[in-house]
């Protein structure tokens, strides 16, 4: 008789065994590890992006920057990091951080981008100073495209998290290695199912978020 | 009162958008900037809230040149509308309205009375100002951002084709309602358009511009219908301008004739000589298969009656 796809009785052992690398403290680092990087990302993104939307001849060359960034593969940024921060979550956290934002930089210019010229041109017209109109018109309405960036920000540094398990630092990703090499699939059913559920709740965070705060935004359909 | 003295305005690439341009906008009156794209007539119109500002001359608000005030501080006492009404989509209309008196630093809740009043004075159901502007038809957005630049109770209002966007009869709806509105408010509005049936008939004053910025001519709609300055104007006017010109020509000189027995109201075209032009009046004649124009009066009783070529003698004035 083969071994079941899931042992239930490895779950209820391991979930809160204590240890290191109980279930439940590894799906607490991954959230950490995934978050992070999108709040820091967000709060960078905001002002390079805002300076490419106003300063147009920033925006080609910091996306072209993003872009190489993106492309390489997070385990060399990792190794790279190694010397500087060592073996610990941070390690994981600035890569992630630096691909945030190769999304939310272009999804801020959007953004800016989104604001129709002839509603800008009344708020000059109406006499609000630049900084005013930035924060209570411009920056309002770039906020639907700026979510949808978020999204995708959120989704993808979920998934890329486990990566940083191949320096002991990949939250759930431990499962994937731990299976793997024990040859025993309960744990990597585990991971997947937390991934995936981890990822589905943080999107579904971001549009509850976006219905609240945009309800303007709501096309009749 | 509004004054261009000398007012030039050319960009870096050489273009020149307005060129040399003097004329008064009186306060109190509706002055009306017309003419084919490329003319200047909106560059004109933000050199008034500095939204540009002139190369060459002065824009002078009451005496004053606009360039020495800080453009916030004149722009929010200068009403602004413009073609796609540009509200604000994250603002329920109410908000949308209040903008300018919050941004005065009025206190929120006298800032929404007046913006609920606002409302209602440019014909929205009030039920509207917690609604957001993708919930209004264009005509509707139309009026709340009439409402708006009327808001703080700016003594100027600057209209830049704020009726292009709608169909006619909403736009026809937007302009008796703009002139109901104007003879309740005395406001010295300054309105921009390219089409000179919108001009003429709301324009107290119309200023005819030709490409390359350059004033044609100045006059009241029926100064301009009658006596076009050049070629230009009068082919600007169109064809058809005796007959217009008539809608400014009141109908109340006209002798009447006693009319002949049998003759009513019924089956013919009829005017009020104490409210319409003689274009209604003949209109009415050529409505009539007899030729006869009834005039009658406030209650509908026949006063008289005109035949069409009395009318013609008296169009020819």
């Amino acid at each position: 008789m083969d071994e079941p796809l899931v042992r239930w009785d490895w779950i209820a052992r391991n979930w809160d065994n204590g240890g290191p690398t109980s279930v439940k403290v590894l799906l607490e680092n991954h959230i950490v590890m995934a978050f992070v990087p999108v709040v820091a990302g967000l709060l960078i993104a905001i002002p390079l992006g805002l300076a490419c939307a106003r300063y147009r001849w920033l925006y080609q060359p910091t996306v072209g920057i993003m872009n190489v960034v993106y492309s390489l593969p997070s385990l060399a940024l990792f190794s790279i990091l190694l010397s500087v921060t060592g073996l610990t979550q941070t390690t994981v956290i600035i890569p992630l951080t630096l691909f945030s934002l190769a999304v939310l930089i272009p999804a801020v210019v959007d953004g800016m981008r989104s604001v129709p010229d002839h509603v800008r041109q009344s708020a000059v017209a109406m006499g609000f100073q630049p900084y005013r109109r930035l924060v209570s018109v411009e920056l309002p309405i770039a906020v639907p495209v700026v979510l949808a960036g978020l999204r995708v920000a959120a989704v993808s540094s979920i998934s890329l998290v486990s990566v940083g398990a191949l320096i002991g630092q990949g939250g759930l990703g431990y499962l994937f290695i731990d299976g793997w090499q024990r040859q025993f699939y309960t744990p990597i059913v585990v991971g997947i199912v937390l991934v995936v559920a981890l990822a589905l709740v943080a999107d579904l965070v971001i549009i509850a978020a976006q219905r609240l705060l945009t309800p303007w935004a709501r096309r009749r359909a | 009162m509004i004054t261009f003295d000398g007012v030039t305005k050319r960009y870096a690439d050489g273009t020149v958008a307005v060129d040399d341009l003097s004329l008064e906008v009186p306060t109190g009156a509706i002055t009306v900037f017309v003419g084919p794209s490329g003319c200047g007539k909106t560059t004109s119109l933000r050199m008034i809230n500095r939204m540009i500002d002139p190369s060459q001359g002065r824009v002078l608000l009451d005496g004053k040149d606009v360039t020495t005030v800080d453009p916030a501080t004149l722009r929010r006492g200068i009403g602004y509308v413009i073609q796609q009404a540009g509200l604000f989509p994250h603002r329920r209309i109410v908000d949308n309205v209040a903008t300018v008196p919050l941004l005065l630093g009025w206190d929120k809740k006298k800032a929404r009375d007046r913006a609920m009043e606002l409302l209602e004075r440019v014909g929205l159901d009030p039920k509207m100002a917690r609604r957001y502007p993708f919930q209004l038809s264009g005509g509707q957005q139309q009026r709340v951002g009439v409402a708006r630049a009327l808001a703080a109770d700016p003594p100027v209002l600057l209209m830049d084709e704020p009726f292009s966007a709608v169909d006619p009869i909403v736009r026809a709806s937007l302009q008796e309602e703009l002139l109901r509105l104007q003879s309740e408010l005395h406001k010295t509005i300054v309105f921009v358009t390219h089409d000179i049936d919108e001009a003429v008939k709301l324009g107290d004053t119309v200023a005819v511009l030709r490409v390359g910025g350059k004033l044609a001519q100045i006059a009241a709609p029926a100064d301009l219908l009658s006596g076009p300055a050049d070629d230009f104007v009068r082919e600007f006017l169109g064809r058809d301008r005796g007959i217009r010109r008539l809608g400014f020509v009141p109908a109340k000189d006209l002798a009447l004739d006693p009319a002949p027995e049998g003759v009513t109201p019924e089956g013919h075209g009829t005017f009020n000589p104490a409210r319409d032009s003689l274009r209604a009046a003949l209109d009415a004649a050529l409505l009539s298969p007899d030729g006869l124009a009834v005039a009658v009066d406030d209650d509908g009783r026949v006063l008289g009656v005109v035949g069409q070529a009395a009318l013609v003698g008296a169009a020819r004035g």
